[in-house]
């Protein structure tokens, strides 16, 4: 794994064993070669990343260092600015839109830090859905299986990763968007805590849950690019003003001194067994036997549930109001129902969200880590409107957010693990911690992918590609 | 609570939508109905829900 992940490319563009130029080549060629398949990509820059990467080359020859992620390749969620790029967020509306004058703040600290984009990725409209089922360009397929949706709303972002494009993305995360897609394509999602990262530049969706972050295909390329992503940014009204906390160095710390529970009730219900079984073979390696339960999950989906309908509509009311026809068949009726929704009932949600909230944090200060399944089960099949669990049969897409979209509706920061099992899907388990205690989820997350329990599942390459 | 009548929603929505200046496409009134009929549900969920003096103001500097 650690030769294909990005600070394996790091060290050899640094040790000049290979050049950056000579990297993202590969890289476009690869994508030339395999995007068709997949359809993670909506735009690919070849001409910038070249360009880019020559310059990182040029800096190591006049002796300059080109940052902790110099020559890396990655690729951002089309919802990102890109200068010089029209932002469409999966939509044909915004296609019209002026290019972007800058880039969003993190892709702008991403490259300062020397990694270069290669382009932007697919996505389910305007952040909304969970399967990146785009009427407008196409969906992402899984690359484990074709006939199978890649999760979303980061889709591209995660098949891009899995399917061996680039070694890591951006996505976003309202209600489980990073999280779910990392699960069933089989790598590693960051969604940190609420206004950890700067959301400036990015378009937003629900207002009140949105996060950015990483995806990966192995835990010190995820600390790796979280932390040159860090650090406030007065773009960003949400983001905190704390200093950079770097997870990187921690990653050896081990979990000693972390006391660790499996979280049970929703949380170990209306899921195949074979995601239960995961979260059980990390509880297992880490000697987690307590079991918590959080209460009024439900509730706290219903509420995420509003909030977003209401939030996510009055972002585009202009256009529902003047062109509802040009959104996505697959959003549309969502965001018309969300725009004519009572505010008491907004409200309502809030306050609501206001007591989970203060039923989380006395959670954790007993517990430091909670180990919950990220996805109740592996991919569906592109298409598929239901899906029989334990012998019921519900609506497959909105089932997906099952156990994420409780955390991120108070902002909890969260790692999806790949589980190594074998399965023929991949699925997740999420890592979740108290707010501003993502280091904590790292020390976890590298342990378990040392130990060989969590692995990223990459799709191999062709001898012709290695 | 019982779930919201579908027709009870599909008279809302043929009512307030005008008000609020958006015109729901005909191909669309029925997804729209199905989803507002979830999102009241969500609603009614809450409002069985026993809440103290939660305090949800958002923090505004001048």
């Amino acid at each position: 794994m650690r030769a294909r992940d990005a600070l394996g490319v790091v060290a050899d563009v640094r040790a000049r064993r290979v050049t950056a130029r000579e990297t993202v080549l590969t890289a476009l060629a690869r994508i030339r070669a395999r995007d068709p398949g997949l359809n993670c990509f909506s735009t690919v820059l070849e001409e910038a990343a070249v360009r880019d990467a020559a310059a990182v080359d040029a800096a190591l020859d006049a002796g300059r260092d080109p940052g902790p992620l110099a020559g890396a390749p990655f690729a951002v969620k089309n919802l990102f600015d890109v200068r010089g790029q029209v932002t469409l967020a999966g939509s044909r509306i915004n296609a019209g839109n002026a290019a972007a004058s800058r880039d969003a703040t993190v892709v702008a600290r991403l490259r300062g830090a020397g990694a270069v984009l290669l382009g932007a990725l697919n996505m389910d409209e305007y952040a909304f859905g969970f399967t990146t089922e785009n009427s407008h360009y196409g969906p992402t397929r899984n690359p484990h299986d074709s006939s199978r949706v890649a999760g979303g709303s980061s889709g591209g972002s995660a098949a891009a990763v899995a399917g061996g494009l680039v070694p890591f993305t951006l996505g976003s995360d309202t209600n489980g968007s990073i999280r779910v897609p990392a699960s069933l394509c089989g790598i590693y999602g960051l969604k940190p805590t609420y206004g950890r990262l700067s959301r400036a530049g990015a378009a937003l969706f629900g207002i009140s849950f949105d996060h950015v972050g990483p995806l990966a295909a192995s835990v010190r390329d995820l600390a790796a690019a979280y932390d040159v992503m860090q650090g406030p940014d007065p773009a960003d009204p949400v983001c905190a003003d704390r200093g950079i906390e770097p997870c990187l160095p921690m990653l050896d710390d081990g979990t000693e001194s972390l006391r660790i529970a499996v979280a049970e009730g929703h949380f170990a219900s209306r899921g195949e067994p074979e995601v239960f079984a995961a979260v059980e073979s990390v509880a297992k390696a880490l000697g987690a036997v307590r079991r918590v339960t959080i209460e009024e999950n439900e509730r706290a989906r219903a509420a995420a549930t509003i909030i977003t309908a209401s939030e996510g509509a009055s972002l585009h009311m202009d256009d529902l109001r003047a062109r509802p026809l040009d959104f996505d068949r697959m959003t549309r009726d969502r965001f018309l129902a969300g725009a004519l929704l009572p505010a008491a009932l907004y409200v309502r949600a809030q306050r609501f969200r206001s007591w989970y909230r203060a039923q989380v944090r006395e959670i954790f200060r007993e517990v430091d880590v909670l180990l919950v399944p990220t996805t109740p089960f592996p991919a569906p099949r592109i298409g598929q409107d239901t899906i029989t669990v334990g012998g019921v049969e519900v609506p497959a897409r909105p089932m997906l957010g099952l156990y994420t979209q409780p955390l991120s509706f108070v902002g909890l920061p969260v790692i999806s693990v790949p589980v190594a099992g074998p399965g023929q899907l991949p699925v997740g388990v999420q890592l979740v911690a108290a707010p501003w205690c993502e280091a904590a989820l790292f020390r976890v997350a590298a342990l378990l992918e040392r130990d060989g329990v969590v692995a990223a599942r990459i799709v191999p390459r062709p001898p012709s590609e290695r | 609570m019982s779930a919201p009548d579908p027709r009870d929603v599909a008279r809302y929505v043929d009512e307030v939508a005008p008000l609020l200046d958006l015109l729901v496409p005909p191909e669309c009134r029925e997804g729209v109905v199905r989803n507002l009929v979830g999102l009241l549900a969500a609603g009614d969920l809450l409002r069985d829900f026993p809440l103290g003096g939660e305090e949800t103001a958002p923090v505004f500097e001048p």
